[in-house]
């Protein structure tokens, strides 16, 4: 998918270099310099901050460049929350999350993609429709049912309403669509494969593409939830729930802001590495999901 | 699912295995030896396995989705309308009497509550509207050629990494009321510094710059995308009768990208319409209810602090419900007004 992109960038970049005066000058690049250095800026002050001692943290005018103190206010954040056992806990439940989102997904996209059966347009129009169901605000009986169970504070209350999205099947079954040939499925099917071995040899391989960039998203969406791991756990801690209890910590007469930033900017960090070595794959799947949805 | 499975899928593997010679015969045979017509038998056998096979496959495949939504997305939702009917005996954790529409009643007349929604939507408008614009501004400068596109792409979306609770902490320490870097700043070139937490209007506009830090970005390259769909010959044409680039992106670019405008609003709405983490978070008062006199009270947040702190789940239910209708006929609206647009279009 990324490479179709790719091609048809490239393919426009030859069309405009024909068109003589449409290279952009220095008034389009400032601008978007502007405004990515204006996005960076409060990324980029919770380090300066957070690399600050907490009573240099209200100067004024402010220090502009980091300091020297950030491994001092990482132990101090260390020593506050559980930070190592919180982020263990994201990574668990984000990758659960990603890896069941996605397998059920694809399961579901291939059938409404490219499998012919009685009902399909009808309950394929209700899984776009609910995309739309602000199914978080039945917080409530969620919370009562996860009681019932005894699933409060563990991590599988907070993954178990992420386990399928109707954004997932959508997405999967729009790309499944055009990436798998009907040919294909009648081949396998003529040699004899069963529906499953269909789906296992011909369907999987063909959805890695779009399978990735739902995996980076589910995984990052989960990571960054912050209200339902509120509501469903006490004393067990998702990265969020720390920097929440980290935050609460910090408020006093003044607040410590070098230790609440220094946290903000470490829980950060991952996130920020995952940006660095797929953000192509996060770029090509927000423009992907836009073009089709 | 995969026991059930993967039994035919074992089957066919041995029977289509090119290293197995004739595997027809030699699977049968190891399985029904002594009948009077094995091949015959197993071939019926394997055609009505095939046939319920093409026919449940599709079912067995959606079922997982439907499986899970029906428990964590429709049954709590129901079951919301059902809790909305009823009083909550807090002490004993049990279901009171029916009550019919007392608990609406309540909610619809809480002063909190009323005003949590006039928050809702303050803090909605003011990160929507501005974010919307400046996306497609942003977007309009990246559907130009430029140099290292896929830099400037990516770098647009840097903030969208950013956690919402990571986001607040930072913009809370540049909104801070007395040693906020903003507020320095204004105090500075003597301007009066802003009650951030405090006034009302003020802590929307705080709570809404983080939203829209987070969003714009991420909406631009949604935008971006549909603009470069849009057919470079009618820039040409365009610029041949003498339009200049604002009058081509207002002429040409605006019309041909308006559905995925609609479908950056609608997703805005239901996001923005729903913001819990940064009115949350932005209070530093000890209830965490947006702050001290609910200046920045979100109903999101009301029915967290009513239904699973103070466990009045009957009322929480009930005001979960209305912002539930709220949202979704704002939705409808917006379906309705787009079918509206795009057939006044087409004809």
């Amino acid at each position: 998918m990324s490479m179709q992109l790719r091609a048809g960038n490239a393919a426009k970049g030859r069309v405009s270099t024909k068109r003589s005066g449409d290279r952009p000058g220095f008034l389009v690049y400032g601008l978007l310099a502007a405004f990515v250095i204006g996005s960076a800026l409060p990324l980029y002050w919770s380090f300066v901050i957070g690399s600050h001692t907490k009573g240099q943290a209200n100067d004024f005018p402010p220090p502009f460049l980091p300091g020297g103190h950030f491994l001092e206010n990482a132990r101090r954040v260390l020593n506050t929350v559980d930070f190592w056992q919180a982020m263990l806990n994201s990574v668990i439940v984000s990758t659960a999350c990603a890896v069941s989102v996605v397998f059920f997904s694809t399961l579901a996209g291939y059938a409404f993609a490219k499998l012919k059966f009685r009902g399909s347009n009808v309950l394929m129009a209700f899984v776009v429709m609910t995309m739309a169901v602000p199914t978080q605000l039945a917080m409530v009986p969620l919370f009562i049912l996860m009681r019932d169970y005894g699933l409060l504070d563990t991590l599988v209350a907070v993954a178990l309403p992420t386990m399928v999205t109707a954004f997932g099947v959508f997405f999967m079954r729009q790309f499944l669509v055009d990436a798998v040939p009907d040919e294909l499925i009648e081949a396998a099917r003529m040699d004899g494969c069963t529906m499953i071995r269909t789906f296992w040899t011909v369907a999987m391989p063909a959805a890695r593409p779009a399978a990735a960039i739902l995996f980076l998203f589910t995984f990052m969406m989960v990571w960054t939830d912050y209200m339902w791991p509120l509501v469903a756990l006490q004393k067990t801690e998702t990265l969020q729930i720390a920097l929440d209890r980290l935050a609460l910590t910090g408020q006093g007469q003044t607040t410590d802001y070098a230790l609440v930033l220094c946290g903000a900017g470490m829980s950060t960090i991952p996130l920020l590495l995952l940006f660095i070595f797929a953000g192509r794959q996060l770029v090509s799947g927000i423009m992907q999901g836009a073009v089709k949805g | 699912m995969s026991t059930s499975s993967d039994r035919p899928a074992g089957d066919v593997a041995t029977a289509t295995d090119p290293a197995g010679g004739s595997p027809a015969p030699h699977g049968a045979g190891r399985r029904t030896s002594g009948s009077d017509d094995p091949d015959r038998r197993r071939l019926v056998r394997r055609q009505r396995r095939s046939r319920w096979d093409l026919k449940l496959s599709p079912y067995l495949y959606i079922s997982p989705f439907f499986l899970l939504f029906a428990l964590v997305g429709l049954y709590p939702l129901l079951y919301t309308a059902y809790l909305s009917f009823f009083d909550w005996n807090r002490a004993y954790y049990i279901r009171g009497d029916f009550i019919g529409l007392d608990n609406y009643k309540f909610v619809l007349t809480d002063p909190t509550f009323l005003k949590s929604l006039v928050n809702t939507f303050s803090i909605f408008l003011l990160s929507s509207v501005p974010q919307i614009l400046l996306a497609l501004a942003i977007a309009a400068l990246l559907d130009r050629s430029l140099r290292a596109a896929t830099f400037w792409r990516m770098s647009v979306l840097l903030p969208f990494v950013v956690a919402p609770t990571a986001a607040v902490l930072i913009f809370g320490s540049l909104f801070a009321d007395q040693y906020g870097l903003i507020n320095q700043f204004l105090a500075s070139i003597g301007i009066d510094k802003i009650a951030w937490h405090v006034d009302r209007l003020w802590s929307h506009v705080a709570i809404a710059s983080m939203v829209n830090w987070r969003w714009t970005g991420y909406n631009a390259l949604i935008l971006l995308a549909a603009m470069q769909a849009v057919p470079r010959e009618l820039y040409e044409s365009a610029a041949l009768d003498g339009a200049g680039k604002i009058r081509q992106f207002v002429s040409v670019t605006l019309p041909l990208i308006r559905p995925t405008m609609i479908f950056v609003i609608v997703t805005s709405t239901i996001g923005g319409l729903q913001i819990f983490t940064e009115p949350r978070l932005f209070d530093d008062t000890v209830s965490r209810e947006g702050g001290p006199d609910h200046q920045y009270m979100t109903s999101t947040l009301y029915i967290y602090a009513r239904g699973i702190e103070d466990q009045f789940y009957g009322r929480a239910s009930a005001a979960a419900w209305v912002l539930f209708l709220i949202i979704v006929s704002i939705a409808v609206l917006n379906f309705v007004i787009t079918r509206y647009l795009t057939r006044r279009h087409t004809s």
